[in-house]
């Protein structure tokens, strides 16, 4: 009986990491239609900031981790600024093209400069081992993972619900024209969208590489998962990404704890099931724009 | 009509021409061959398993720093290419360096695949193909060229599966990566120690590219068994050390063996504290006590900066081998005669007494458990057993 709370646990500490790595990539994709492969590239510069500023310049890990934040978001913005932008107009073939590109340069750079090994960083003394509350064994790093993603995801819904820009965010995906007409800087929310996008994949790049560990590899090897919560959740609000990463983090946990036989596939199949059940996702738009 | 004569004549002129240059290629290509010997190393720099590749290409260097490049008379020149693991690229690279190259020996191969993928052409270009990483059993059975100085996993797996028994471990849970090297390291340590009277509680075979262990080390957690045999490929041995850490697998008194792959000498540091007590089997270890030892480690620290692990070590010995062949034919470079120079060589490699089996060329050497302590505020494995002169139990059991 613990050992299922413990699994539950676990399940939601890696759906939320899955949410925070995803969330920028659903924005992206759903809000602004560009499909973005190259999400898991910003994910990793994250965590090699982190990475650095902890075990190279001794730096405390909770103050790497915002700077990993700022990181990849600054890297977001130039980028967004010289690159994405010309291709919003364009297929999502050419977007696609675009954005693997990117992938495998970022790849190749990181292998280049940081090395081909895996690279973890090095944690407070405070966040290691598990806790132990009423028998269940609760991993302490991962409960900070739950706080922080937890808070984030509230954080965000508000912004999105709330705020002004919020709504001029809503207004300029619903329809560019009419929000330009309106007097709302179009491109400039965009900008600041993708880069907050980026910005939340470097955070979760940095918590991650302690429970997946951090290669030059990270972008191809999570681009799968990115993708699948966006699909799964629809990527119309953050509300179906957020359950679709609860979801999944859940399932694949359990599905390798009690079938380790076919644990690895479990994710998988609850993804076609709920694509067929539901073909645009947990909470996608019924009507196609 | 005249347009063709004229063709006809430009293509007897180039003809001619290249007979020339083919003439004049074969008459200076023996001369050049009397001085160099060409080494193609077909080695794993980049992707994921490039530390192999790097410690092998390092090891090398190493050794012909100390010992000259000239043996017998003749240069030795190392032609390195990387395939990325990629057996594909390892074919290709073999055929380039054999044909275009002509090279006399091939050798590296950081995985399986790999060595398998180059064997064929060793057989057909009679060349020794000198694994010096790979370690699935079958590998020196697919050409009779192939001479192996690295290890394989059933030497390992078997000692650590006896010593398991022989030390009061009754009950075990394992957890391999679910491709080649895991199944015959699970197999091998299986077979020996149920043998013996020991029980497999759980067996968990984890997908290769597995991002989250915490699932699989829960199951091991409450399955309750004596120690947990693990086999996973390097690059995760750390990933996975942090996670039986945190989930308190250490305090839960559920011991970590098994073949030293894991707890390679070149990650061990960057594991933390909760490697210690690790108990593995394996051929090689930077605190292996002999005074060659402590003279390859020092000068290997001192070329690289890094400490030597297991695949630097069968580097260093590949080429060994290599030299050593070439010294025993006066440096002639025929295949056969190779090969059969270094069927049944000894020699005091800096993992111990090591020698090449005149029936399998495969490598006998000495296997040693050791645990993981700290010293001298670094984690080492030190050695504490020895089981001499081990055959790869893959081969004998035939």
């Amino acid at each position: 009986m613990t050992s299922l709370f413990t699994n539950l646990f676990d399940g939601v500490a890696y759906g939320m990491l899955l949410f925070v790595l995803a969330c920028g990539l659903a924005v992206t994709l759903g809000l602004m239609n560009f499909v973005n492969l190259a999400h898991g590239a910003f994910a990793m510069t994250g965590g090699y900031v982190c990475a650095v500023l902890v075990n190279q310049s001794g730096w405390p890990f909770f103050a790497a981790l915002p700077l990993a934040f700022v990181a990849s978001a600054l890297i977001g913005a130039v980028l967004e600024r010289s690159l994405y932008r010309h291709l919003y107009n364009r297929s999502h073939l050419d977007q696609v093209l675009f954005s693997v590109g990117l992938v495998f340069m970022s790849v190749a750079a990181v292998d280049y400069i940081m090395g081909s090994s895996r690279v973890f960083i090095r944690i407070p003394q405070a966040l290691e081992g598990q806790i132990d509350f009423f028998g269940v064994g609760i991993g302490r790093y991962r409960l900070m993972i739950i706080v922080i993603c937890g808070l984030l995801t509230a954080g965000l819904q508000l912004v999105l619900a709330r705020t002004r820009f919020g709504s001029r965010l809503r207004a300029a995906v619903d329809d560019p024209r009419a929000a330009s007409g309106l007097g709302i800087n179009v491109p400039q929310v965009f900008a600041f969208t993708f880069a907050f996008g980026c910005g939340l994949a470097g955070l979760g790049g940095a918590l991650s590489a302690e429970i997946l560990g951090l290669d030059p590899y990270f972008p191809l090897k999570f681009m799968i998962y990115f993708l699948i919560v966006v699909t799964v959740g629809g990527s119309s609000s953050i509300t179906g990404p957020f359950l679709a990463s609860l979801l999944l983090g859940i399932g694949d946990v359990a599905g390798k704890y009690y079938v380790p036989k076919i644990g690895p596939f479990v994710i998988y199949t609850i993804m076609i099931v709920i694509l067929i059940w539901r073909p645009n996702g947990l909470f996608g738009r019924t009507a196609a724009r | 009509m005249f347009i063709r004569t004229k063709i006809l004549r430009t293509r007897m002129l180039s003809l001619a021409a290249a007979g020339v240059a083919i003439a004049g290629v074969a008459a200076w290509a023996p001369a050049q061959a009397q001085e160099t010997v060409k080494i193609g190393l077909i080695l794993p720099m980049t992707g994921g398993q490039a530390s192999t590749g790097k410690q092998i290409d390092n090891a090398i260097k190493l050794y012909m720093q100390q010992k000259g490049d000239t043996v017998a008379g003749r240069k030795i020149e190392i032609i390195l290419k990387d395939d990325a693991a990629v057996p594909d690229n390892t074919k290709r690279l073999a055929q380039e360096l054999i044909v275009n190259d002509k090279v006399n020996f091939i050798a590296g191969f950081g995985v399986t695949p790999a060595a398998l993928a180059a064997a064929p052409l060793a057989t057909q270009a009679k060349i020794p193909e000198i694994v010096m990483a790979a370690g699935t059993s079958i590998i020196t059975e697919k050409s009779p060229y192939i001479v192996r100085t690295s290890f394989t996993l059933a030497q390992s797996s078997t000692i650590i599966g006896d010593w398991a028994v022989k030390n009061g471990i009754k009950k075990v849970a394992t957890l391999t990566s679910d491709y080649a090297p895991g199944n015959d390291a699970l197999n091998f340590f299986k077979e020996h120690f149920t043998a013996g009277g020991g029980q497999i509680v759980e067996e968990v075979k984890v997908p290769l590219a597995n991002p989250d262990f915490a699932p699989f080390l829960q199951r091991m957690k409450d399955a309750k068994p004596d120690a947990m045999f693990v086999f996973v490929p390097a690059g995760q041995g750390g990933n996975f050390m942090k996670q039986y850490a945190e989930r308190g697998l250490d305090k839960a008194g559920i011991k970590v063996i098994g073949p030293g792959d894991v707890m390679d000498d070149d990650l061990l540091n960057g594991m933390g504290d909760a490697a210690l007590g690790t108990v593995t089997a394996h051929l090689y270890s930077a605190a292996h006590p002999s005074a060659m030892n402590k003279e390859f480690v020092a000068s290997y620290k001192k070329a690289f900066g890094s400490r030597p692990g297991f695949m630097a070590v069968s580097g260093y010995d590949g080429i060994h081998l290599i030299y050593a062949a070439l010294q025993k034919t006066g440096g002639k470079t025929d295949g056969d005669a190779l090969i059969e120079a270094m069927k049944g060589m000894k020699w005091e490699s800096p993992r111990g007494p090591i020698s090449i089996d005149p029936e399998t060329r495969d490598i006998v050497q000495n296997i040693y458990i050791r645990k993981v302590e700290k010293v001298d505020g670094e984690l080492y494995n030190v050695e504490f057993a020895t089981f001499e002169a081990v055959k790869d139990a893959g081969k004998t059991k035939k």
